[in-house]
């Protein structure tokens, strides 16, 4: 089933001409850089999901709050739909523009405004890079802690809107937990704060509402996060082991033992061979799986803790385990898993990584189902996980230049998304439902679920005009995709092995 | 899978169900209680009373996992010790109020203990709830996973409103190991150098995770691994501290909460680091600093404008916790600003339109 916008099954849309939109807003706003050539669109027609593309109408590059406003008023007034973009690294589709709407490009806002060191927090616009602000704040001994795999090109913005996480959640949480604040404008452009500088604030939480909204109840226009002090120490540890399930239950050991790693990462074969091949981080290639576990904190504690999960992962089987000497091979050996992804990408011509969350526990029966599936369709698929949290990035290695690869490597990670579901897990755990998993949502959500989301959509846009089609499916497309499920008429796998033949 | 035996262990959410299609067919409005601890928060509900004190017990725990699922009529002090049985603890430390202190009313209320700053709030360790909507039905957002960010956040949501956004029957949360070791300290210092010292200390890596300041002293707790903690007890010094200390400062049970003590209860959430507030008739002794000077607990007659007007103006807001000889206040809370105002009224038309469930108790328009 389709997953691009389809007015029969997503809603209809306001056609406005973009010559009519176009000479409003030259109007309203004749200082702000409005693109509406197709060349000049071009380069804005997807995001870090590039499998999915379409034309926005319009490309608006503000460079005021005041702009911005304006903008919003003008589309609110006009009924004209807004898709907000960060720098465009998202994996979901979430700032995939629509050929009706305009695209709000948020990248010029790039300013850090405060680094506070007392009050520990930094204030700054939506466009600034995540690693940018832990730079910013490295002077003062303090950093920002979720760290996306995109974070040297991510912004916080578009952080804030998907809730994004990183290989550091489990101890420090996701991007809710380390937002205090956030500016806001409505779809009516009116200013709105949410948060605070203190610890909380009067009323709803409509702050951890906003997180992971995917820009579908306001424009987020400036942030403020709360700074942590660098850890003292931080060691890692890399267990290889012949069996991935022995993997898998070290991680549950190591949570036993009462230990909470700072980072807690789990790479299969596939992945591992791939990424010593790019990076050279001197990973085990002939492993099964390995597990790299940091650990971090006051200097006494890491020591003690190194000593306990060396202990724990001999005891789960490990067949090697190696710590990192020094700062610059700890650094190696994140290197290798944080250009997995790329690096998988350069084993074959075309990758799709997926992003399901799973009770650990059922680790060893998803994997499995995963090698099923991809046997099944004929496509390879690599693993990296966020052990510790339990959220898998399986990567769908495929070539799009072969006619139907696409279509089963799309169906295949619907079918994983599906088997995350089926175990108690979901089908997004910090890239965001986006346009990529809609149909998806219709698995893990039922309809009456659904008519609460959009409730709550309905408070702050009732005319659907922030975002529309993201997130949160229509009835219509459920009905559908519920039809199609049964019907079994999905790229099956015997029907996409035939292909494959 | 490890399932909790001690805990009785009874779904009502068929009832209840049945209770709210009744409420919103009439449109009568519910009173949601659980141990009905914490009634003196907020303002008082006129309605029927609907009690999930008989849906209780875990429905799942497996403590490798980190995430504990309770019902929400079930004790806190229950679930606390099912917790510790196993090594475990609700980090947020919610203060209870009373024997009878439920998980929905934890998480209804929002409020957390001393080691908030450090280990999050109630929302912070929230992973998912179910929900029973106006409707009727039993809805599940969030989840029993780490992470999701399938759909909005309506769990998070529901914590801190109260019940007014609907009745909130199952939570999951996240849950940590106990710490390995624990110290308390009391150092005798004024406020002021207590407070620059707390923040000398949080740009650095030390294993506290509780700071109050009252009688001219900064009480502290450190937690961690004990190599640390005894390295950080011996470098900051004073004198050692009753542990207990901080269970009396959370349910409000030290003399500075007395109340033989006629005055409302202040609290005042704060940027950590500001200055002791000048208010009129306000002396040290009326002022308790907790949450390293976030959390502010004042006693005091001043009219609320002026405080609300006092506290924002430092980039905080002020509650009327308890009111003069523990009665019931009309506005305890800070009033909103107009268009934050207009958005909660649309949530609450928009899930709530009839207004079955807690009508008033934060706000008298919603």
């Amino acid at each position: 089933m389709n997953t691009l916008f389809d007015e029969r099954l997503d809603g209809g849309l306001p056609t406005r001409e973009q010559s009519e939109v176009l000479a409003d807003l030259q109007r309203a706003l004749p200082d702000m850089t409005l693109l509406h050539r197709e060349e000049d669109l071009r380069p804005f027609e997807c995001d870090g999901l590039s499998a999915y593309r379409a034309l926005p109408m319009l490309v608006a590059l503000p460079g005021t709050l005041e702009q911005v406003e304006i903008l919003l008023k003008r589309c609110h007034a006009l009924g004209v739909p807004v898709v907000t973009r960060g720098a465009g690294t998202g994996l979901s589709g979430g700032a995939m523009p629509l050929s009706h709407g305009v695209l709000l490009v948020l990248s010029r806002f790039s300013r850090i405004l405060e680094i506070d060191p007392d009050a520990r927090t930094a204030r700054v616009q939506p466009g600034v890079r995540n690693l940018a602000i832990s730079e910013a704040a490295a002077p003062f001994g303090l950093y920002y802690a979720p760290d996306p795999s995109s974070q040297i090109a991510c912004s916080i913005g578009g952080n804030v809107a998907e809730n994004a996480g990183g290989v550091h959640c489990l101890k420090y949480g996701l991007t809710v937990h380390n937002v205090i604040k956030i500016e806001v404008l409505t779809i009516e452009g009116e200013r709105m704060t949410l948060g605070a500088d203190a610890l909380d604030a009067p009323g709803f939480d409509l702050l951890a509402l906003f997180n992971g909204s995917e820009g579908m109840l306001g424009v987020v226009t400036e942030v403020t996060v709360k700074l942590l002090p660098k850890p003292e120490s931080a060691k890692v540890l890399m267990a290889s082991f012949d069996d991935i399930e022995k993997a898998g239950n070290a991680v549950g050991a190591i949570i036993a033992a009462g230990i909470i790693p700072g980072g807690l990462e789990m790479m299969d074969n596939l992945a591992i061979r791939a990424a010593e091949d790019f990076i050279g981080a001197g990973y085990p290639v002939e492993a099964e799986a390995i597990l790299l576990c940091e650990l971090d904190g006051v200097e006494a504690d890491v020591d003690d803790d190194c000593e306990t999960v060396r202990r724990v992962l001999e005891k789960a089987g490990a067949t090697d385990i190696r710590q990192a000497r020094d700062d610059a091979e700890r650094a190696l050996f994140w290197a290798g898993r944080k250009n997995a992804f790329p690096a998988v990408g350069r084993m074959s011509p075309d990758y799709y990584c997926m992003d399901g969350t799973i009770p650990r526990r059922e680790l060893a029966r998803v994997l499995k189902g995963i090698g099923d599936l991809g046997e099944a369709y004929g496509l390879r698929v690599a693993n990296v996980f966020h052990a510790g949290d339990g959220n898998m990035h399986p990567l769908i290695l495929f070539d799009a230049n072969q006619p139907g690869e696409f279509e089963r490597a799309e169906a295949l990670g619907g079918q994983i998304l599906e088997l995350c579901v089926e175990v108690g897990g979901t089908i997004t755990g910090e890239h965001g439902v986006g346009r990529e998993k809609i149909n998806q949502m219709c698995a893990q959500f039922s309809p009456v679920e659904l008519a609460t989301f959009r409730a709550a959509k309905h408070a702050f846009d009732p005319g659907e005009l922030l975002n529309p089609g993201k997130n949160i499916p229509t009835p219509a497309r459920c009905s559908e995709f519920r039809l199609t499920k049964s019907a079994g008429d999905a790229p099956a796998p015997t029907q996409a092995l035939q292909n494959h033949g | 899978m490890v399932t909790t035996h001690d805990i009785p262990d009874h779904d009502a959410s068929e009832a209840l169900a049945e209770r709210i299609r009744r409420a919103e067919a009439e449109g009568t409005p519910l009173r949601i209680v659980g141990g009905d601890t914490k009634a003196f928060y907020g303002r008082r509900v006129e309605g029927e009373t609907l009690s999930t004190r008989e849906h209780r017990g875990i429905t799942e725990y497996d403590p490798v996992e980190l995430i504990v699922s309770v019902r929400t009529g079930t004790p806190l002090r229950e679930l606390e010790a099912a917790l510790a049985a196993n090594g475990q603890m609700l980090p947020c430390e919610p203060p209870h109020f009373g024997e009878d202190a439920t998980v929905g009313g934890m998480i209804a209320t929002g409020l957390s203990g001393p080691r908030r700053p450090w280990a999050g709030s109630v929302r912070d360790f929230v992973l998912g709830t179910r929900i029973i909507t106006r409707q009727g039905s039993e809805q599940r957002f969030g989840g029993q996973v780490m992470k999701n960010v399938a759909g909005y956040d309506l769990s998070r949501l529901m914590v801190g409103a109260q019940g007014t956004l609907g009745l909130l029957t199952e939570v999951s949360m996240k849950v940590l190991p106990l710490p390995g070791a624990t110290r308390s300290l009391h150092l005798d210092m004024p406020l002021a150098e207590a407070l620059e010292k707390l923040s000398e200390w949080g740009r650095q890596p030390l294993p506290i995770t509780a700071a109050a300041w009252l009688d001219g002293a900064l009480h502290l707790r450190l937690e961690g691994g004990p190599s640390s903690v005894a390295a950080t007890a011996e470098r900051l010094g004073g004198d050692e501290l009753k542990a207990d200390f901080w269970e009396a400062l959370r349910e409000q049970r030290l003399a500075f909460f007395a109340a033989e003590d006629s005055r409302p209860l202040w609290r005042l959430s704060l940027p950590h680091h500001t200055p002791a507030l000048e208010l009129p008739g306000v002396n040290d002794p009326d002022v308790l600093y907790d949450w390293a000077g976030a959390q502010r607990w004042v006693r005091s007659e001043l009219a609320a404008d002026a405080l609300h007007e006092a506290v924002g103006r430092a980039g905080g807001h002020a509650t009327c916790f308890r009111g003069a000889r523990g009665q019931p206040v009309d506005a305890p809370f800070a009033p909103l600003p107009p268009v934050i105002e207009k958005y909660h009224r649309n949530l609450k038309a928009e899930l709530d339109p009839r207004g079955i469930f807690n009508p008033g108790r934060l706000y008298a328009a919603f």
